[in-house]
């Protein structure tokens, strides 16, 4: 049972931590809170559900669309007309955008359809039994593509050369100016990044819940809580966060209530902020300037 | 401190007038929409104060109008005086304000925003499953109208005209409030808070009674709505209507003393005209204020004054100075 839970947690958190990486990126290089992380998640969703169920196009040319449409418009677009626009005149307008453009997104996939839509997986949602428990093929596909995507993404920060740009850019945004950095061009990378962060959660997570116009405001909620946790500055700490609140999710259904289970986890944020603001993993913010 | 107030007090009177005479002129649907646009604006009042002043994100405001309502609901039905429910509902709503805003106050304003997300998430929890004391998933049924003495409010007309004066009183005080001492101090705050800070504002603090006010609004809010339905289920306090408001906040233009007054005319007005779903509603709303964000990012009212001045060729009015 215990372990059952445990590889269902890690599968769940897998995804979260996932998301909350693509938050924090924003944060670091952009000081964007992108409030609509969820909504994107859904709106990727269903661009796969579109090329996949609509056009009836193989999975992986649906999924190599998917993934360039999403960066069109959740990454260069969106960072072109409202955060670059928004950012200059403070943190304050750009959430509430943000937060506006979740709205958008969420009403407008109503449109497509407001029924439950069953997602395709490349393998089978039936559980196999393996030994004394139940092993879900989705949560082992969950588990390990999200670790590729993690692993793919740091080997890039640290590696490549935009990569290593991009951090530079995260660290010091006027330094990295000075040095010649393009931190505008950096900026809409990690928007790009992102959007190929939140495909890859979609067509991780819609399989196991199905995909739903409304499913991105619980997923983007449960992402910056992960953040919160993990520490907005340190991309290991949206790993360890996502792992937790998926842990921590998990298990307050299974032992204490499932009613609650939003109750517990906000419960244990608050304390967080309260007590370790920069996060678990996280260091103390040090900004060139004052957001 | 009341001189300002006082100078104005004739133009209150005649707004009052205005606010009692106007339903006299509608029919039942409209006195409907007229009750409920002026207690959804309250708790606009409420959010532009946190929003618009102050910095600060909420998005619990249809939690805190919950509080309100299920206070007003279960102390009416158990024979409290409206009168007393009324403030009571937005005592816990500011004491609870209080208690949620500390923490998420220490840190960084997005942290409040996400606070009161998940806030917002749990009250409606607490709504649906505490069926002992809400009614849980099918409310509270039977919360009559308020009275003073033999003086009953029990027709639509009547009852608009009381929400009608709580709503001018509502805004009576928050004009009160901002032009105070206080007011100065949301003001600049808003404006810089590192020199808020060197002048010896104590900018933590005035943050936390900012958003117990504006959560206190909404509480008047909730309990004034509860009468009007005349029952209250869980999903008219869900999150969406947080969003709700803070689209009519942001469309009206944040930190503009009349600023509500045009999100909610846009946000409750527009959909009687156009007649689609309230999710084609929402569509269009969002991308109201992106726009209104985008072309007037300090705030809408800006760019509703610009318009204002291309349509009648004069400078907009103020309210306040």
């Amino acid at each position: 049972m215990i372990l059952q839970l445990i590889i269902g947690g890690t599968a769940t958190g897998a995804i979260y931590a996932l998301m909350a990486m693509g938050f924090s990126l924003l944060w670091q290089t952009s000081q964007t809170i992108n409030f609509a992380q969820g909504e994107f998640v859904a709106a990727a969703a269903f661009i796969m559900l579109i090329f996949y169920d609509a056009l009836k196009l193989p999975y992986v040319i649906s999924l190599t669309l998917t993934l360039i449409v999403a960066v069109g418009i959740l990454g260069v677009l969106f960072r072109k007309v409202v955060v670059e626009r928004l950012i200059k005149t403070g943190l304050l307008s750009l959430i509430c955008a943000t937060i506006a453009v979740g709205i958008m997104v969420r009403n407008s996939l109503i449109f497509y359809t407001a029924e439950s839509m069953a997602f395709p997986s490349i393998v089978s949602k039936e559980a196999i039994p393996l030994l004394t428990i139940r092993i879900s093929p989705l949560d082992v596909l969950n588990i390990s593509l999200a670790a590729l995507v993690i692993i793919a993404l740091q080997l890039f920060i640290r590696k490549t050369k935009p990569g290593k740009a991009l951090q530079a850019v995260a660290q010091n945004r006027d330094v990295a100016e000075v040095l010649g950095i393009d931190v505008g061009r950096m900026s809409t990378l990690a928007f790009a990044i992102n959007a190929v962060i939140v495909t890859f959660a979609a067509i991780l997570v819609a399989p196991v819940y199905a995909a739903k116009y409304n499913m991105g405001l619980a997923l983007g909620l449960r992402a910056f809580y992960a953040a919160i946790i993990g520490g907005f500055n340190q991309t290991r700490g949206a790993l360890i966060g996502g792992l937790l609140i998926g842990y921590i999710e998990v298990f307050t259904i299974a032992y204490i209530t499932t009613q609650y289970s939003e109750v517990v986890i906000l419960v244990i944020v608050i304390g967080i902020i309260l007590f370790k603001p920069e996060g678990i993993w996280g260091t103390k913010e040090v900004w060139s300037r004052e957001l | 401190m009341f001189r300002p107030f006082l100078a104005k007090a004739w133009k209150f009177a005649v707004i009052a007038i205005v606010l009692l005479i106007i339903p006299r002129f509608l029919g039942i649907y409209t006195i409907y929409i007229y009750s409920w646009l002026l207690v959804y604006l309250i708790a606009a009042y409420g959010l532009n104060l946190i929003l618009g002043y102050a910095g600060q994100i909420s998005l619990a405001q249809a939690a805190f109008m919950g509080i309100g309502a299920y206070v007003m609901a279960i102390l009416v039905t158990r024979g409290v005086s409206f009168w007393i429910a009324l403030p009571a509902g937005a005592l816990l709503s500011f004491g609870v304000g209080l208690v949620l805003g500390f923490p998420a106050l220490k840190v960084k304003h997005h942290y409040l925003a996400m606070v009161t997300i998940g806030f917002n998430f749990i009250m409606y929890k607490l709504f649906e499953n505490q069926e002992a004391i809400t009614g849980g998933y099918y409310g509270i049924f039977d919360i009559t109208r308020p009275g003073i003495g033999s003086l009953r409010f029990d027709s639509d007309l009547a009852y608009a005209r009381v929400i009608a004066m709580v709503t001018l009183f509502m805004i009576i005080i928050m004009y009160w409030i901002l032009n105070t001492r206080w007011g100065r101090a949301f003001k600049m705050i808003r404006e810089n808070e590192v020199r808020a800070e060197i002048v010896g504002v104590d900018v933590r603090a005035y943050k936390l009674i900012v958003f117990a006010i504006g959560s206190a609004y909404a509480g008047v809010a909730g309990g004034l709505l509860a009468p009007l339905l005349g029952y209250i289920e869980p999903s008219l306090f869900e999150l969406m209507i947080s969003f709700d408001f803070l689209l009519m906040v942001l469309i009206g233009g944040r930190g503009r003393f009349e600023g509500p007054l045009i999100g909610i005319a846009v946000v409750i007005l527009l959909p009687e005209f156009l007649r689609i779903t309230h999710q084609a509603n929402l569509l269009i709303f969002s991308l109201i204020a992106v726009i209104v964000l985008l072309l007037a990012p300090e705030g809408g009212a800006s760019l509703w004054d610009w318009i204002f001045k291309r349509v009648t060729g004069r400078k907009p009015p103020s309210l306040t100075k």
